[in-house]
């Protein structure tokens, strides 16, 4: 009431300015109308705004609008490249920075056409397909920023792939006007066919200064190693030509020659070798009857016999890889294409991409000395080798090779592992093809160690509400030796865990966990209390233990960190007649998983189980209350391709399946359900990692007519 | 008049607004796109240009096919060469002469030591490197089969003021005939220069020597000529060396400090850094950061702008990271130094490597890596100590084995090889190049071992008759279904029996001779195909599923002995020596070859990686070959062997006045088996032995449960 009474006071005064304030208000609105239309008319007629520029880019550019810039004669030329640059003296790293992705930003200069006063370009090409290609793949790349401030790598425009088109110094001094060239420090050059006659150099003859230079042919010599990036000499064939897909094996030929250009002195020796190893080489020439171009290009001859080129290489085994005036050869990356073991001779010659590949794996490297032991040293390779390489030899070119875009790529991929060095691509991921990748294993326990028996082991029991059975099972694990701590996970949210004074008395620490959720995965959480690396998980119904029996089953996991050892075995089983997997907990003489209701397994399996488990799997788990163990077993296996260890003779455990969750019996149901989440899991991991065995660890004198009394674990297998 | 005010006003404004539309219809959209455009989105920049299909070619498929050839004579540009990239330029291509080391083809690599003069005193670590070689398989005492020359005189300490300093160098190397301009020749260097420039610089011309330093300037390093070594004090084991402090992997791996400087710099030479790295490596326990500072003029400014950085970091980090989940991980900042085997070893997989100029993004790098990748490098670096540093055998053999691998390059080992377990040391590559012909990879490769295995027997006793224990074990062994063929090693005095003497079988049989020599049993025959080997003795008793069950538990541990018979040794603290023993005891270290399954690898390292001088102790005993292999084996996977189920334990000690026929009974015998222990422990320089304290049973084995159930029922039979 008194607030209405307020304004409505106020209200009167008001109206008779009104009329003035009318005016004003037209005025203004007026006058912003006017404004606005002027303005947008000159926003709108404005010649090429640098905002408009996207729109100039999008689709009606021609490589001729690009800008033309002229240099003068007296221009700045760069210094010739210092052989001494490294990383850490010639690339300025501040400019990378720290960032969270760990990927450096590279910048693109746009394209300008330098000319020299004479109007004459720099360049009898211009700008090539291939460059742009590589280009236009950088600028689709991560890497690509158009920010010319936080750029850590800056890529000229100006295509120096081929020497042979470049007037050499004019190019340098092209170089020189860039506006961030600043020594050419952290400025990237990529170059396939460096020198020229007639001693051809192996580097890029450019004067460059601190240029980091991505060059093709590198010898020993030039090669500035962790600074320059080795890379192959594109060939344009495979853009051309697609080969059909062969898989490795045995070919027709033996040893393939096809290049057509090989010094006199090296064809004696090939055509020597072949005299004494006949059928198995094959020598291949140019074509002299067919005219120059294209189509020579794409054949060869042998003694009138015309074949083609690059299809020839698909058969053979191994193709010879000889250097030439230049020590980079297009050669081989057909070869490589064809999936044939390159056999490579060209002395002092650093191979592509040398820094990351492993080029042993998928190459003959040969002293071109030995050119004429070459039969011999290749004959000695056995065959699964063989194939092996030529498997890896087409990986390399499909991953690696194939593209303008992937040598561009690689090459970043290269100074950025250099850049970011701990995070970089590791030797596994460069060099195993996806067969490979997919199906091995890099266990993350791999360093063979048992650990000290000291440590102990922390036993986590699960329970709910089962206080009684809880007690007696703590009473029983705490007679064994090596307990060194007890968990209890309270799974019951409802109901709070007895008073202390009620729990038993034990030797050891008891922690009690309550969680917020009654999961039975809370048992693999990598709770902080666990202080060791050994994890015993229990049920809170697992009083059939002896104390002998689970100090066993620590030592056995100490023989076995990377495993889950444990004491009831299950196994999947194959169903023809339904076609998908079954779960079995009958007796059986096979085992691949172990029962997570008493195992012993390593610390760093529930950290993956709890923060790196397929969510789908997570999900099902979540529906499907009981099928944590399964998942746990499939996860093990998953990670170190290797079996679980069941441990100790068969015990009557009653009901193991059961006994975390009530109401739920061993039935028909049961194990369907089970065998449902391993078809699930298998899905989800896209194989079955789990593997059969059909052993268990027993004591060394288990069974054997021995005094017991003087055996370490006397009390093993009672019922 | 309010009112139409009000309407020409709105109408107005529409006017208003559709000229607009109309006029700036771009307006809007651009207004748009700058609005919408995300602060990460990439606009592309290089243009899709209308013209790109017609862009030329970088070079005609001629230009690049038909290489333009130069007029110089191959062979002539090599001889070229080597008059031209020498010394500083140096290359294996054109200071090292090939044809020294392929006199005898693989076996061509051979080192020669000069022999030291009495005059000169050589340095404890140097003794070290002359013994390592001395001891190696490739040395030789003759000069003319050699392919590598090493010094007589200390080259290690070339620093004036030291003590050790060898002077007249050049002279003195001059004299030598055999010298050639230091072609072929390895010189070992660890400190080079003085106080206060530390330089590269040894105080004579090495020539075209190869350089094995500590600490190598990236500058002066001559890539695939030098080798870059760590740097090593003379305390440093001979052989053997510690296991490194890992001993656990903890979850997460806490440490107590996030990141330490350890390490002294500048007080005892331009090795420092590398010494620290040695030390470090080895180091598990707390977090490392290991530096090198160039040793340049200005070392003060140096160290007042670095070093004292370092400190400042090990306080902060120390104080207030205390307790702090991160973890220990060696990080390296090492601008321009040359990583020790840096040709072999990747480094980024066992190091986080920093640049120096980024110090102080080094404690947010280290803590954003995760945990399963610092539980990987600390098993790395883990992994690369004992492979290549742990002692000085392991140095000096890791440097000649780095250059045969250059020498011979299309028979050298791979980097996945040398980086991966059990290391490059141990993987010949004259026994094969190819990954899965090794016990190792398997995992790695995503791979399982062969179906079948090659049962090979050791036979002594002539044949007199068809019952002989050797006909029963080769009817068991033949019926086995995994098994491809059998090889009975013939090494009785008597000659072999004719084929007709030997009852039929389903697989192949070969008898080869043994020449009566103990060690014949492992040596690697061509004729074995499996990957599997069963080693037996002729009067070892076995069924055929006990065969069956070992080779399956084979198939999971490929890289281990898996037999039955289990022997122990143990340490004797009252004669100060190892014991061996063969009573039942709770665990076993050592399972006799006299009936065991093994990768037939294990066969050529036996043979080619163990010194004569251990076989030729074997041969003249005729005993302790099976502890031999135990060793070696042990040695390479750091694991025991395992045993498996067996119906009943045979070859049991009898008492002394029974059967006194067989060697076994002998009490000389036993001791012998003592002392070879002893020996063996001793030229390993540990004792690699490791105890196991289970054995593998089927599944079923005793259980109660129906006989029918059980696939391996006669085991149980007693």
């Amino acid at each position: 009431m008194y607030a209405s009474g307020k304004y409505s006071s106020r209200g009167p005064a008001l109206i008779p300015r009104m009329k003035t304030k009318h005016r004003i208000y037209y005025i203004t609105l007026f006058s912003v109308v006017l404004l606005g239309l002027i303005a947008t008319g000159m926003f709108q007629f404005w010649p090429h705004s640098i905002e408009s520029a996207a729109d100039w880019t999008l689709d009606k550019r021609s490589v001729h609008d690009a800008p033309l810039v002229r240099l003068s004669v007296s221009s700045l030329i760069p210094e010739r490249g210092d052989l001494s640059c490294r990383m850490h003296t010639c690339f300025d790293v501040y400019r990378c920075g720290y960032n969270p992705k760990n990927r450096i930003k590279v910048y693109i200069y746009p394209l300008q056409k330098f000319v020299d006063e004479l109007g004459v370009p720099i360049s009898s090409t211009g700008l090539s397909r291939e460059y742009n290609d590589l280009l236009s793949a950088i600028s689709d790349s991560d890497f690509y920023t158009d920010d010319v401030t936080r750029a850590c790598l800056f890529i000229p425009s100006i295509d120096v792939l081929n020497q042979n088109s470049l007037r050499i110094r004019e190019t340098a001094q092209a170089l020189a006007m860039l506006p961030r060239w600043d020594k050419g420090m952290n400025h990237l050059l990529f170059n396939m066919l460096p020198g020229g006659p007639p001693d051809y150099n192996t580097a890029l003859d450019v004067p460059r200064d601190r240029v980091l230079l991505a060059g093709g042919g590198f010898s020993t010599w030039t090669y500035r190693q962790g600074y320059d990036v080795s890379i192959p000499v594109y060939s344009p064939l495979s853009a051309d030509v697609e080969l059909p897909e062969r898989q490795p094996g045995p070919r027709r030929y033996f040893i393939l020659s096809s290049q057509t250009a090989i010094h006199r002195e090296y064809r004696a020796e090939l055509e020597r070798l072949k005299e004494e190893n006949g059928e198995a080489l094959l020598l291949l020439d140019k074509c002299s009857n067919l005219s120059q171009g294209a189509a020579s290009a794409r054949k060869r001859c042998f003694k009138g016999q015309i074949y083609d080129y690059p299809q020839i290489l698909q058969e053979s085994s191994f193709c010879v890889v000889l250097r030439g005036a230049r020590l980079g050869q297009a050669a081989l990356s057909d070869v490589l294409q064809a999936g044939c073991v390159p056999v490579i001779l060209a002395d002092s010659y650093i191979l592509p991409f040398s820094e990351v590949l492993d080029w042993k794996r998928a190459s003959v490297v040969i002293p071109e000395e030995k050119l004429s032991e070459m039969y011999t040293i290749l004959k000695s390779i056995p065959h699964r080798q063989v194939e092996e390489m030529q498997r890896q030899a087409h990986w390399f070119w499909e991953a690696y090779f194939s593209s303008m875009k992937a040598i561009g790529l690689t090459t970043l991929q290269i100074i950025n592992d250099r850049i970011y060095p701990y995070a970089a691509r590791t030797y596994e991921q460069w060099n195993n093809p996806p067969v490979v990748k997919w199906s091995s294993v890099n266990s993350p326990l791999f360093l063979p160690l048992i650990p000290p028996r000291a440590p102990g082991f922390t036993a986590v029991v699960l329970t709910y509400d089962r206080v009684e059975s809880l007690f007696r099972v703590i009473t029983e694990i705490s007679k064994v030796p090596s307990l060194a701590k007890l968990l209890v996970v309270w799974n019951n949210q409802n109901k709070s865990p007895p008073e202390e004074s009620l729990w038993p008395k034990i030797g050891v620490p008891l922690k009690v966990v309550r969680t917020k959720e009654n999961k039975l995965s809370n048992r693999f959480f990598p709770y902080d209390e666990i202080e060791t690396e050994a994890v015993l998980a229990i049920d809170d119904d697992i009083i059939m233990l002896t104390s002998d029996e689970l100090q066993f089953g620590y030592e056995v996991w100490r023989e076995f960190p990377d495993r889950l050892v444990g004491y009831p075995g299950r196994l999947h089983l194959w169903d023809h007649e339904m076609g998908k997997w079954k779960y079995e907990s009958e007796w059986t003489n096979e085992v691949s998983m172990v029962l997570t209701g008493a195992a012993f397994y390593h610390k760093y399996f529930s950290y993956v189980y709890t923060y790196k488990m397929p969510l789908d799997i997570k999900n099902w788990e979540y529906t499907h209350m009981n099928c944590e163990d399964i998942a746990m077993n499939f996860l093990v296996a998953n990670i170190t391709g290797k079996a679980p260890i069941k441990v100790t003779p068969r015990k009557k455990f009653k009901c193991p399946e059961c006994t975390a969750i009530d109401g739920l019996s061993l039935d028909q149901t049961h194990m369907v359900e089970r065998s449902e989440c391993i078809n699930k899991f298998a899905s989800v991991f896209g194989t079955m990692p789990l593997k059969v065995v059909e052993h268990r660890a027993d004591p060394v004198l288990y069974k054997d007519d021995f005094p017991e009394k003087l055996k370490s674990f006397p009390n093993i297998g009672s019922l | 008049m309010q009112a139409r005010k009000k309407y020409g006003l709105l109408g107005l404004c529409a006017c208003c607004w559709l000229v607009l539309f109309y006029w700036g219809g771009g307006v809007q959209l651009r207004l748009l796109r700058l609005l919408t455009r995300q602060p990460g989105e990439v606009v592309r920049p290089w243009p899709n240009w209308t013209d790109r299909a017609f862009l030329p070619r970088y070079a005609h498929l001629d230009e690049i096919q038909m290489d333009p050839g130069t007029g110089e004579l191959p062979h002539q540009r090599r001889h070229a060469w080597s008059a031209v990239y020498k010394d500083s330029r140096c290359r294996m291509e054109t200071c090292f002469d090939f044809s020294r080391c392929r006199r005898r083809g693989r076996e061509g690599f051979r080192v020669y030591m000069y022999p030291s003069e009495k005059s000169d005193r050589v340095s404890e670590s140097y003794r070290k490197i002359l013994a390592s070689i001395a001891e190696s398989r490739y040395y030789t005492s003759d000069p003319r089969e050699a392919c590598l020359f090493v010094l007589g005189i200390d080259t290690l300490d070339r620093d004036q003021l030291s003590g050790q300093f060898v002077p007249n160098m050049d002279e003195r190397i001059r004299g030598f005939p055999l010298w050639n301009d230091g072609r072929n020749h390895l010189i070992f260097n660890l400190y080079s220069g003085t106080w206060p420039n530390y330089t590269e610089d040894l105080g004579f011309n090495i020539g075209q020597a190869i350089l094995a330093k500590a600490s190598l300037n990236t500058e002066h390093f001559r890539p695939g000529f030098d080798v870059s070594i760590p740097l090593f004090s003379k305390d440093h084991p001979q052989k053997g060396g510690d296991r490194g402090w890992l001993v656990r992997n903890t979850i997460p791996p806490r440490r107590k400090y996030l990141l330490m400087f350890k390490g002294k710099r500048y007080l005892t030479g331009i090795g420092s850094d590398t010494r620290n790295a040695l030390h470090h490596i080895h180091n598990g326990k707390d977090i490392v950061s290991l530096t090198t500072c160039r040793h340049g003029k200005d070392w003060e400014k140096h160290k007042d702008a670095r070093c004292d950085h370092d400190n400042l970091e090990y306080e902060s980090n120390g104080g207030t990271l205390k307790g702090d989940g991160a973890a220990c991980i060696p990080v390296l900042l090492s601008n321009g130094w040359e990583l020790p085997f840096s040709d072999v070893i990747q480094w980024n997989q066992a190091v986080i490597e920093g640049d120096e100029r980024l110090l102080l993004q080094v404690p947010s790098t280290v803590r954003a890596v995760g945990n399963e990748r610092v539980l990987a490098l600390r098993q790395r670096t883990q992994m690369l100590w004992e492979a290549y540093f742990s002692s000085v055998d392991k140095i000096v053999l890791t440097t000649l084995e780095i250059i045969k691998d250059r020498v011979f390059s299309h028979i050298s080992r791979n980097k996945y090889m040398w980086n991966s377990l059990p290391g490059g040391l141990l993987v010949l590559p004259e026994y094969s190049t190819h990954l899965t012909h090794f016990p190792f990879y398997y995992l790695g490769l995503g791979v399982s071992p062969g179906q079948e295995f090659t049962a090979v027997i050791h036979a002594v006793s002539p044949l007199v008759s068809q019952s002989q224990p050797i006909m029963k074990l080769l009817q068991v062994v033949s019926k086995s279904k995994y098994c491809s063929q059998i090889i009975i090693l013939w090494n009785s005095e008597k000659p072999p029996p004719s084929r007709s003497k030997w009852p039929p079988m389903p697989v192949p049989l070969t008898v080869t001779d043994g020449r009566r020599k103990t060690t014949s049993r492992f040596l690697p025959h061509v004729a074995i195909e499996t990957e599997a080997v069963l080693s037996l003795d002729e009067d070892t008793v076995l069924l055929t599923n006990e065969v069956n069950f070992a080779f399956l538990v084979w198939r999971s541990f490929p890289e281990r002995i898996v037999g039955y018979p289990p022997r122990s040794h143990f340490w004797d603290p009252l004669k100060g020596a190892w014991g061996y023993t063969s009573k039942w005891t709770n665990d076993y270290s050592i399972v006799l070859t006299g009936a065991a399954f093994y990768h037939r690898y294990y066969h050529y390292l036996f043979s080619h990686y163990l010194p004569q001088s251990l076989r030729t102790l074997v041969d003249r005993t005729s005993n302790c070959e099976d502890i031999l292999m135990n060793f070696l084996v042990s040695a390479v996977t750091h694991l025991p062997p395992i045993k498996v189920a067996q119906r009943k334990q045979y070859k049991e000690l009898p008492s002394p006045q029974s059967t006194k026929s067989v060697p076994w009974a002998n009490p000389e015998h036993f001791n012998q088996r003592q002392e070879c222990v002893n020996t063996f422990a001793n030229w390993f320089g540990y004792m690699p032995l490791v105890h196991s304290q289970f054995r593998l049973d089927p599944v079923l084995f005793k259980d109660q449960v129906s006989v029918l159930r059980k696939k391996y029922k006669d085991l149980e039979r007693a």
